[in-house]
């Protein structure tokens, strides 16, 4: 798919996203607007899934270790087909099969229930050693909030993915910069992310987490990749593509309000519309 | 009634996984560093392509348990009760639980007949830890026989398990031609009117031999081992509950959240019968030896006749 079609995918993702946390009146903005092109470039364009057979065993796999955004992937989800679109709007909702946090027994399409931040890494860890135990060539994909570095859990799973020269995974960071309760720098500052992957084993690659064009080619690269894992550190905006919510950390976690979700549509359909005439 | 061979059911989990490794090619041993006092070395060195070393970082061991049984692969996550229940608790609740994967977690060195190691290696706590997760099936086998049995069982069965394993050598215990294994299922040891004694894990052998000690003095009690803590088998408790007025729980756990926990809530909602709990008494453990502790605590067949002979005295008019 070209970088363009990828472009406009993920503005219609934004746009689900903002919607069904605007109707769920509760969710997490920032980080799930952070991470729709790099969501969108895997099941778009990367990444080897069939909507009509979620389950299938040869398929690529995509652990979401940053659980709260969510929104992001279920708006994925069901563009590629996985449920009904117009579920999106049942969100953290009483009987939902979308859940607050990814949930593999409720949603088609997830591979893995997280939430717990630094758990879903392990995971997806044990899926690519077990793809290599087994002879398998689907490859795993494990998206990490930057501040979710923090969790320790990580860092031992890092070590055992670079011990056991796990090539078939990619972890990806969704470096925005920002948490609950301030930037990195301010609460935990991880400092250089790619040195410590770089000391921990891991082929490195820093890439623009908003650039279609280097998203696709660090995947191929991460594919090409021998005898370790990479970790593709994507640098990128919270709140991406909402004016008032790019950059602030306020909007980690809360629901807009009306006037807020319609400022935000009306910002995010502007852009789509400048996608369509470019 | 015991006999005369010991083995510590550490070591039984070790031969069983080896034995049940030759035919189940899909059956992983995972490791945090602790194979030697594990036992899990006694797999590792019939299968070592298929015993993962994690080094010492439980929480990602179960992790990788989890991402491992999605794969199609049954992962034995082994480690001391202590860090497989303790410290990786919210992992194994979020990562195992939770999603209902098909992992097995072999929790070796539980109680405090772990001994000299002391207090921070001492987990009485494991059971209650364990039992509040939903879904999660906790097995708590009594000798060698059981536990092998044990580890069959956990195989067959899809879904969580946790396997509690002791550090010290226990009798035998189970070695009868009807001997029979099911999840879920007490067994009853021996019968007798006046008291019904429910044990888990070694403090089976030790009820047994406070059950003849005290026929000698003309009490008999019906020993139930209960070797599955979860699913609790309800209906033998309400049963024996009809039968005897006086019950007594014997774990070698905090009287607070395990065995004794699970059937006086059986007991209180259903029957009128008294029940009353020896295990340790929400205290932390110290070092010495297993049955020094043991003693110390009134797990061993002293313990329990002592406390049943005091049960029976308070209630007599």
């Amino acid at each position: 798919m070209n970088n363009r079609e990828l472009e406009q995918i993920a503005n219609e993702i934004r746009i689900a996203t903002v919607d069904a946390i605007y109707h769920a009146n509760s969710g997490h903005p920032g980080g799930s607007l952070s991470a729709v092109d790099i969501f969108t470039c895997l099941y778009f364009d990367e990444m080897n899934v069939d909507p009509q057979n979620p389950g299938f065993e040869d398929r690529d796999r995509f652990v979401l270790s940053k659980g709260h955004a969510v929104p992001g992937l279920y708006a994925i989800l069901a563009k590629k087909g996985f449920f009904p679109e117009k579920l999106l709007r049942s969100y953290r909702k009483m009987g939902t099969i979308l859940q607050g946090h990814p949930d593999l027994k409720k949603t088609p399409g997830i591979d893995m229930s997280t939430g717990s931040l630094g758990q879903g890494v392990s995971a997806a860890v044990g899926l690519a050693l077990g793809a290599a135990e087994l002879d398998k060539k689907y490859r795993i994909y494990t998206l990490l909030g930057d501040g979710e570095l923090q969790e320790g859990q990580v860092w031992e799973a890092a070590m055992f993915a670079a011990h056991h020269k796990l090539d078939n995974l990619c972890m990806i960071v969704d470096n925005n910069g920002l948490q609950l309760d301030g930037s990195l720098k301010e609460v935990i500052d991880p400092g250089s992310i790619d040195e410590k992957f770089r000391s921990f084993g891991f082929y490195v690659i820093i890439v623009d987490g908003h650039d279609m064009g280097e998203l696709k080619n660090a995947f191929k690269k991460a594919r090409e990749a021998k005898g370790q894992p990479t970790a593709i550190i994507a640098k990128t905006i919270k709140g991406k593509g909402v004016s008032f919510m790019e950059n602030v950390v306020g909007w980690h976690g809360v629901a807009p309000n009306k006037e807020q979700y319609y400022k935000a549509l009306e910002d995010l359909k502007k852009a789509g519309g400048a996608l369509c005439q470019a | 009634m015991s006999g005369i061979k010991k083995i510590a059911t550490r070591e039984s989990y070790g031969n069983a996984l080896a034995g049940l490794g030759k035919e189940k090619g899909n059956l992983y041993v995972l490791e945090a560093d602790l194979g030697g006092a594990t036992k899990s070395t006694i797999f590792r060195d019939a299968f070592p392509d298929r015993h993962i070393e994690c080094g010492i970082a439980e929480a990602n061991m179960m992790g990788i348990a989890a991402g491992l049984s999605l794969s199609g692969i049954v992962p034995f996550a082994t480690s001391f009760a202590m860090f497989a229940a303790g410290r990786a608790w919210e992992q194994v609740r979020n990562s195992i639980g939770y999603p209902h994967l098909n992992v097995k977690i072999g929790a070796t060195h539980a109680g405090i007949s772990v001994g000299q190691d002391g207090a921070t290696h001492q987990c009485n706590e494991d059971l209650a830890l364990m039992r509040s997760i939903p879904g999660m099936v906790i097995l708590n086998p009594s000798d060698d026989i059981e536990t092998k049995a044990a580890v069959t069982a956990a195989y067959a069965y899809n879904g969580p398990v946790y396997l509690r394993l002791g550090r010290v050598p226990v009798p035998l215990i189970n070695n009868r031609p009807d001997y029979q294994f099911q999840i879920g299922k007490g067994i009853v040891l021996r019968e007798g009117k006046n008291v019904a004694i429910f044990a888990t894990g070694l403090t089976v052998s030790a009820s047994l031999d406070a059950a003849g000690m005290l026929a000698g003095d003309g009490i008999y009690a019906k020993v139930v081992n209960i070797h599955t803590i979860k699913p609790l088998d309800i209906g033998l408790v309400k049963k024996t509950a009809t039968e005897t007025d006086i019950i007594v729980t014997v774990e070698e756990h905090s009287v607070i959240g395990g065995l004794g926990s699970a059937i006086t809530e059986v007991v209180a909602e259903e029957n009128s019968a008294k029940v009353y709990r020896i295990g340790v008494n929400d205290v932390y453990g110290e070092s010495a030896l297993a049955e020094e502790l043991l003693a110390k605590h009134g797990l061993d067949a002293q313990g329990i006749y002592d406390k049943i002979r005091y049960v029976l005295q308070l209630l007599t008019p």
